[in-house]
């Protein structure tokens, strides 16, 4: 299956998702339906550094947020439409990512990772003191209730979910692409000895920042709508844990080599927490996601994919 | 803004005393991280869980919280070999720490995190005890008591790690298992069971720096975060594996933090941690007192 085939097939399944949604009705739908791709985006960025490349970044939340702040630095300053404040998103974290990288990633892995956990506590410091974009009151962001396109009058949450699904096929057809490429090749050589890769002639911290930061910058794509969608942004749970749990959670339950891996990763562990939320409590259902992935990493190290893989292969000749 | 020399030197002081207690915190992680190559970033995670188990103890029982974390010192001792065992089962013997056994510790820490939510909620908790309030003045200098106890304490607790490191044979076994592995296995050496050991103690400092935290501040259960920055900026400046740089390094981000939110406010002082951790990567990745 080639690239073209493989993105029309995800636009495909994409418009019967918007198509049952819009069959549905049901704002709820549209407001669960949002988290859910927008894990997508941010697990299958995480995906990209972390399963491809081996290098675990623990500022997801981190990378989120600069998106949805700079659509709040952007509507305070100029309002823009969602889709150009995403490329915006995308652009700063991607920078931020780079810088991130050229700094730490010529040392050994475990700075890099620590330097992340870091970088979130240091961007909400910066966010606190910053009273343009809210301070640590946090900043509200009115959404107009219906837009305006081609003469059709369509709901915002609806407009919002459509640019998510977007992002979403958009991110999971360029990590596919990159798992085919030589890019990925590359990759898969440093996750598996980066000393042997330098030394047979990869070029090892160019394809690294390559992957932080087209990584950051899909994190930040995932986080540019999020203040419209979510109305009123507060640094404490933007920055929150639960963005660096789940995006790290998603994948390595699903699997990490592939790009189906934070797919089914993410449906499943999204709806789980979708329904936990709802019927337990927020509180319990992070700690549901914290046990799970130190119950997969050790159990299943290969993620659900790998299981499958595992049982396809003992059966086959 | 004009800079009086009182709060210079009061904010100088105050320096010093909260890096005595920085150093306390990174203790462990100088074990588990500088010497065995363990990164892990559940440590304030098992901080705070000495805290919790101080603050229980103190409000039930009224006994003061420093006693509490020796008493409860095995008990995170056989929490750190029971963590450290599972950790080299499951990543370590399989060569995979760099990506799992991270996920393994960023999964503890979150759990350990939710579970005192659960349990406690999200109010902030204190202790009581007879040296929280008063303070020493030693002309124009003051000394509040909550700062100087924990401050002696923690250099104790530094200073018997240092002269067990470097006098006792067991010490000394835990340097070698840092140095080379397999030479220790060649002389008969179980290298696994020093590491389980070194991991133990790791864990157990978590017990009284736990303590120490919550004399100094208020806790809640996501405080911790705020020193994982910390405690890997001491641990690679003072340059890994060496206790005497830590706490320099220590010391040295104490005072500038105290400094940074004396001059510019409290709220700035995160943000500290951070710029010495990029700072030290990006020019001398090796540390003050670095191998």
């Amino acid at each position: 299956m080639n690239a073209l085939k493989f993105s029309l097939i995800a636009i495909g399944v994409g418009l019967l998702v918007l198509a049952f949604a819009h069959w549905l009705g049901l704002d709820y739908f549209y407001y669960a339906g949002y988290t859910i791709l927008q894990f997508i985006v941010l697990a299958t960025a995480w995906n990209i550094l972390g399963g491809y490349c081996g290098y675990v970044n623990f500022g997801s939340a981190a990378f989120f947020a600069l998106g949805a702040y700079s659509s709040v630095f952007m509507h305070k300053l100029y309002p823009l439409p969602v889709p150009v404040l995403i490329v915006i998103g995308a652009v700063v974290s991607g920078v931020v990512g780079f810088g991130m990288g050229y700094l730490t990633l010529r040392l050994r892995g475990a700075f890099f990772a620590i330097a992340t956990l870091a970088l979130a506590v240091v961007l909400q410091t910066l966010v606190v003191n910053w009273d343009f974009v809210g301070g640590s009151r946090g900043a509200y962001i009115i959404r107009p209730e219906t837009l305006e396109f081609a003469g059709f009058e369509i709901n915002y949450i609806e407009y919002l979910f459509v640019l998510m699904l977007i992002l979403a096929v958009l991110a999971l057809a360029t990590a596919r692409t990159i798992e085919r490429s030589q890019l990925g090749f590359g990759f898969a050589t440093i996750r598996d000895d980066e000393m042997a890769a330098e030394a047979s002639g990869v070029p090892t911290l160019r394809l690294k920042l390559i992957a932080t930061t087209l990584s950051g910058a899909f994190m930040g794509m995932a986080g540019a709508p999020f203040p419209y969608y979510i109305g009123y942004l507060q640094p404490a749970s933007t920055f929150g844990l639960e963005y660096a749990v789940n995006s790290i959670a998603m994948p390595m339950i699903g699997g990490t080599t592939s790009w189906i891996g934070p797919l089914v990763g993410t449906i499943l562990l999204g709806s789980l927490q979708q329904i936990a939320t709802v019927t337990i409590s927020s509180a319990v259902n992070l700690l549901i996601v914290g046990i799970l992935l130190v119950a997969f990493v050790i159990i299943a190290p290969n993620g659900l994919v790998g299981l499958v893989q595992e049982r396809l292969r003992r059966r086959g000749p | 803004m004009d800079i009086s020399a009182d709060l210079l030197i009061n904010a100088i002081v105050a320096g010093l005393l909260l890096g005595g207690f920085y150093a306390a915190v990174t203790a462990g992680v100088s074990i588990s991280f500088g010497m065995l190559d363990i990164v892990n970033i559940a440590h304030p995670a098992f901080i705070i869980l000495g805290s919790y188990i101080a603050y229980f103890i103190n409000i039930n029982f009224g006994v003061d919280p420093i006693v509490v974390s020796i008493v409860a010192l095995p008990a995170f001792y056989a929490l750190g070999a029971v963590v450290y065992q599972v950790y080299y089962q499951s990543f370590e013997r399989r060569g995979q720490e760099s990506l799992r056994g991270l996920a393994f510790f960023f999964g503890l820490l979150f759990i350990t995190e939710v579970s005192l939510i659960l349990v406690f909620g999200v109010d902030y908790r204190y202790v009581e005890a007879a040296y929280i309030g008063p303070s020493i003045h030693l002309g124009l200098i003051d000394l509040p008591l909550r700062m100087l106890v924990p401050c002696l304490v923690a250099l104790a607790l530094f200073g018997a790690l240092q002269l067990f490191v470097t006098r006792t044979f067991l010490g000394r076994a835990i340097l070698a298992v840092s140095q080379d592995q397999l030479a220790l296995q060649l002389m008969a050496a179980d290298p696994i069971r020093i590491k389980r050991i070194a991991f133990g103690i790791s864990i157990a400092t978590a017990s009284i720096a736990g303590a120490l935290l919550i004399i100094i501040q208020p806790v809640e259960p996501s405080v911790g975060r705020d020193y994982i920055g910390r405690i890997f900026a001491i641990c690679v400046l003072g340059g890994l594996g060496s206790m005497p740089g830590a706490l320099i390094a220590a010391m040295l981000l104490g005072v500038v933090e105290s400094l940074t939110s004396t001059f510019y406010g409290p709220s700035w002082s995160p943000a500290v941690a951070f710029g010495f951790l990029l700072l030290t990567l990006a020019f001398r990745p090796a540390g003050l007192l670095g191998r």
